[in-house]
């Protein structure tokens, strides 16, 4: 087992240490089906006021890493192994008392279905106080002063009266910024957003990454952000972190993955994706198949059965061997996991550029 | 500051040819009842109020705009799933506004539905085969190979194994079963598909996979489309012509060229530059503009524009006269902008518009 390890890359310099520093995560789930490994050695880093965007297809492993990082496995039937470190803790080993009071506190989180965070009986206010009360040793009416201002921080019109309405009476749009106005109330060093747009319309999408950019620039937190869209995390992230089968398949900064893709699979999502400008009689080139079985992940790479290139690499080694995590020559710290050679990597991309 | 010509005489948003469906002033209002024994009506949601648009044969049209526009109620009202409160919905020459489907004669077969939830349209109960098969029985209609022979070609067509025709829904992935949705609405050869965010509940790489299939179909079999997406390049990639909704009306209408590159209605605009793009050096080459609050409600749509409660150039004139759907000055034919003071005709922008409260505003909060 752990010589399968994804190592920590070598040029991930260690001191001084990260904000957050997760190491080779793995949640792994025992069903009656067989052992499905939802997250299965993860590392990265990340500095506050960074974000970092976590991309991949459903079931990918994605929603199962924030909820680790949360520690929202703890006393579940859910097997975590590995290292997160934040700010010098052990979130892991934590036991949940501990981390009951990091929760909230110093690792937030913003889902994706308002819904499930807001307690439909009690006052948007009442919910966003108590959150900030949990954590602070302050009076009822400075807490609700606290959730008052959040909301007028948020962009929620009369924020002295909305304060007062139960999430229902809230839009949408308008639930998800009380969401995120109750996740900062604490201003946490670390915000989690699993999915924060996914189910708003685009110009309620914008605001909100706007929002979420601000608050961050304003409370220096760092964000670990979770969507399957790769527009989202071209705009908001500055890390790129694609995962495929429960593991880390490419890494490195926004730029460097979008305009430098390393990988088969973030080609092939890229590739998928059709444009705002640009030539419309050009075909999509949709990824073949469909995402893995977290049980019995394919051998080798992952990603085989459904790669267009293992023939570029001699000898079948695709199907056999699991590719390492290499670093990309001439970047910082851009790094993917693929047997291809770099002047595969060349020929492939000039041929795809070429309308090939 | 460029003004609105009036389209005397002109009743189609297609500049040229026959058209294959015709929508005129089609409305749709579902009633608000109060009282427990005696139901009053208390109001209406104005879901789909007064649009116009017509789809050439084999031609795709893309609608768009954000949840709750209307875009679902419109195909649900060509396809005669629901019945229009308002105006009329020719097809192939067939005045099917009145018409339920059970008594449409030709339309029935030729006109045909693909919903975006694979999971909640394909009956769980029946095999792919009888799922398949079913619309062919029910309009009587006996190839000559058979039906059995039939469904499993069709299976082929959309790229599933024919063999898999005794199987059941839950035994495929979500785009699989998208694709038994295709294969049933192409059993009975319709001439127009109405495909409502046929991809939206798909991952991207099945998206893609969807998206050409369903565009070898219309190549292949000459299929119109009309195409409900809230995701615009999505539109833009399978319709030649897209229509823009707000609040139950269609705001601009363009060949896809004309609409994404030189838009004239605000709301296309906000449209546009709010859409995330996965190009890093996108962002600093497209305008910005961020709209406060949210859709008024469709029960008391705002006078005059609807969008006029969210445009920056809204004046008195737009609370007063609705803007009529028209050619702006300064547009090529066929490109309709409902707007008394459309935008010039780019996506070029001096400065951002902002008018979240929210955003940018930089007040540090005391902790
Ligand atoms: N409690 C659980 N028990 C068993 N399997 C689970 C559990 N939670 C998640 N999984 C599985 O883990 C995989 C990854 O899920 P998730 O992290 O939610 O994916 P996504 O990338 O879509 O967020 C999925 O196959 C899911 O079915
Ligand atoms: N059966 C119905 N009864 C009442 N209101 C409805 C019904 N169907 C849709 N609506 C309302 O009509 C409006 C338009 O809905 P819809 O056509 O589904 O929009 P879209 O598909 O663009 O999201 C919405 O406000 C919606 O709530
Ligand atoms: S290792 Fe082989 S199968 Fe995997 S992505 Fe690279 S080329 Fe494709
Ligand atoms: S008519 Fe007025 S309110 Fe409506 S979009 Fe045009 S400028 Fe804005
Ligand atoms: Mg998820
Ligand atoms: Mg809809």
């Amino acid at each position: 087992m752990s010589v399968q390890t994804s190592p920590q890359p070598a040029d991930v310099t260690p001191a001084p240490a990260p904000f957050l520093d997760v190491r080779d995560l793995r949640v792994h789930f025992p069903t009656e089906d067989g052992l499905v490994k939802s997250v299965d050695g993860v590392s990265f880093t990340l500095e506050k006021g960074r974000t970092l965007g976590i991309v991949g297809e459903s079931g990918s492993g994605k929603s199962v890493t924030s909820l680790a990082l949360l520690g929202l496995h703890k006393g579940t039937r859910a097997q975590v192994s590995g290292e997160i470190w934040l700010e010098g803790k052990e979130l892991v080993a934590l036991p949940e008392t501990e981390m009951r009071a990091l929760r909230g506190r110093t690792v937030s989180m913003i889902f994706q279905d308002p819904l499930s965070a807001l307690h439909p009986f009690f006052t948007v206010g009442a919910q966003i106080a108590e959150a900030y009360r949990v954590h602070h040793k302050v009076s009822k009416k400075e807490a609700r002063d606290r959730a008052v201002e959040m909301l007028k921080r948020v962009g929620i019109p009369q924020p002295e009266r909305r304060v007062r309405d139960y999430p229902h009476q809230f839009s949408g749009g308008m639930r998800q910024r009380a969401m995120i106005a109750m996740s900062l109330v604490c201003d946490p060093a670390l915000l989690i957003a699993d999915e924060p747009t996914t189910a708003l319309d685009v110009t309620v999408q914008a605001q909100i990454l706007d929002l979420i950019r601000d608050l961050q620039e304003e409370f220096g937190s760092a964000v670990v952000i979770i969507t399957h869209d790769l527009g989202v995390v071209s705009d908001i992230a500055d890390d790129i972190l694609v995962m495929y089968g429960g593991r880390r398949i490419e890494y490195g900064t926004t730029r460097d993955v979008l305009k430098q893709p390393q990988h088969p699979y973030t080609w092939g999502l890229l590739q998928s994706m059709p444009h705002l400008t640009g030539d419309v009689g050009e075909r999509l080139d949709p990824i073949p198949g469909t995402p893995p079985s977290l049980i019995n992940l394919p051998a080798g790479c992952a990603f085989h059965p459904r790669c267009a290139y293992k023939g570029w690499v001699h000898e079948g080694r695709c199907t056999v061997d699991r590719p390492e995590l290499r670093p990309v020559s001439g970047t910082g710290r851009h790094i993917a996991a693929c047997h291809l050679t770099d002047e595969a990597k060349h020929e492939i991309r000039d041929g795809v550029r070429k309308g090939a | 500051m460029s003004t609105t010509q009036s389209l005397t005489g002109q009743t189609t948003d297609r500049p040229t040819g026959e058209n294959l469906l015709e929508v005129r002033g089609l409305q749709k209002h579902f009633p608000i009842r109060q009282g427990i024994i005696f139901q009053r009506q208390i109001g209406a949601v104005h879901a789909v109020d007064g649009i116009d648009f017509s789809v050439g044969p084999g031609e795709s049209l893309g609608l768009v705009g954000e949840s709750g526009c209307g875009k679902s109620t419109t195909g649900r009202l060509i396809t005669r799933l629901l019945e229009p409160t308002g105006g009329s919905v020719v097809f192939d020459g067939e005045d099917i506004t009145h018409q339920p489907p059970a008594r449409m004669r030709e339309a029935r077969r030729n006109l045909q539905m693909i919903f975006q939830d694979p999971y909640s349209s394909l009956n769980p109960r029946h095999t792919v085969g009888t799922i398949i098969e079913t619309p062919m029985r029910l309009n009587g209609i006996n190839p000559p190979q058979g039906h059995k022979k039939r469904a499993q070609e069709l299976l082929e067509t959309v790229g599933l194994n024919p063999e898999h025709y005794n199987r059941y829904p839950n035994e495929f992935s979500g785009g699989q079963r998208q694709r038994i949705g295709i294969a049933r609405s192409l059993a009975l050869r319709p001439k127009l598909i109405v495909a409502d965010e046929p991809v939206s509940a798909l991952d991207v790489s099945i998206q893609a996979q969807v998206v050409n299939l369903l565009q070898d179909l219309q190549r292949e079999f000459g299929i119109a489309f009309v195409f409900i997406a809230h995701d615009l390049a999505v539109v833009r990639h399978f319709s030649e012509r897209v229509a823009v909704m707000y609040l139950g009306k269609i705001v601009e209408v363009a060949d896809r060229e004309s609409l994404y590159t030189r838009p004239r209605h605000p709301y296309t605009h906000a449209l546009l530059s709010a859409v995330p793009e996965a190009d890093p050096d996108a962002v600093e080459r497209r305008e910005r503009i961020r709209l406060a609050g949210d859709v008024p409600s469709p029960i008391d749509p705002p006078s005059g524009c609807r969008f006029r409660t969210r445009c920056w150039k809204a004046q008195d004139k737009c609370a007063t006269e609705e803007p009529p759907l028209a050619r702006a000055e300064g547009s090529p034919s066929g490109h309709l902008t409902a707007c008394h003071f459309p935008e010039e005709p780019t996506l070029a922008r001096e400065e951002d518009i902002v008018l979240d409260p929210a955003l940018g505003q930089g007040l540090p909060i005391e902790t």
